[in-house]
């Protein structure tokens, strides 16, 4: 831990580290969706089948982009605040912004079980920061 | 049909969990050998690519992203989430552990409610049906 961190320094760094995340995630996903199993890709046309089926959708390549904008700001703010604080952190932010971002972009079934279990993690990474 | 996992599959989601916590702790005990980067001195982000740990949790966050990226092809991303939340449950355990940072009673509390909140999702179905079927609709 570094004591000359702001309080609001902490917050930015892991808020940018969310909000990248969350992005690079939906558009990832959303990407994967298209592109179909993977498992039956590469029993089809082999692993460069594949892995030539995921690096030619554009949208996988902005979810790339973003996640690498979100490890970037993430090794950034870890060089600042304590693993343990920065990890959960973002993590529960980019999990409940997720769970919503899901139904409503990927329109994923987000049942009562899914929001328990959003909440619940969220929680738990809350109190893990403590 | 019924979205069940395979044995194979349950292995590429402790992949997704292992992968990134360890991947995430070996990169936290790097940067803390390279010291504070801030904005003056962004350039100390390319000394960090030299240090053997940073270079070591790149290469695990590599294969994270592989198996996670098939975890979402055949899984929601509702669903894979959860379980990669279950990573930090082994970054907790791991700077315990291994960093020796201490654990509180609020921060095993958490630990225990990540435990319980992957539980509820591993026991439903891994992937939202939709009214057109893509190419994974034919998978089992």
């Amino acid at each position: 831990m570094n004591a000359a961190t702001s309080t609001f320094e902490t917050w930015a760094t892991i808020l940018t580290v969310a909000a990248t995340a969350i992005a690079g995630d939906i558009l990832t996903a959303g990407a994967m969706r298209r592109i179909g199993d993977l498992d039956l890709i590469r029993a089809h046309s082999g692993l460069t089948g594949a892995i030539k089926a995921v690096v030619s959708s554009p949208m996988f390549l902005l979810g790339v982009l973003s996640m690498a904008l979100s490890f970037f700001s993430l090794l950034f703010t870890l060089s600042k605040v304590d693993v343990s604080l920065a990890a959960p952190a973002s993590a529960s932010l980019t999990f409940i912004g997720n769970a919503a971002a899901a139904k409503l972009f990927l329109h994923e079934n987000v049942d009562k079980r899914r929001w328990l279990a959003a909440i619940f993690v969220c929680a738990g990474v809350v109190l893990l920061s403590r | 049909m019924k979205h069940t996992l395979t044995p194979q599959r349950y292995l590429i989601l402790l992949a997704v969990m292992l992968t990134a916590s360890i991947g995430d702790t070996l990169l936290s005990h790097g940067m803390t050998q390279v010291g504070p980067v801030s904005f003056a001195h962004l350039g100390l982000l390319f000394v960090a690519l030299r240090n053997p740990w940073v270079i070591s949790g790149i290469l695990l966050l590599l294969g994270f992203f592989a198996s996670y990226l098939t975890a979402l092809s055949w899984a929601d991303l509702t669903f894979v989430l959860p379980s990669t939340a279950f990573g930090y449950v082994v970054v907790a355990l791991l700077s315990r552990f291994w960093l020796h940072e201490h654990i509180s009673l609020y921060r095993w509390l958490g630990i225990i409610l990540i435990v319980c909140g992957v539980g509820f999702v591993a026991n439903g179905p891994s992937l939202t049906e939709h009214p057109t079927p893509g190419p994974a609709g034919a998978a089992e």
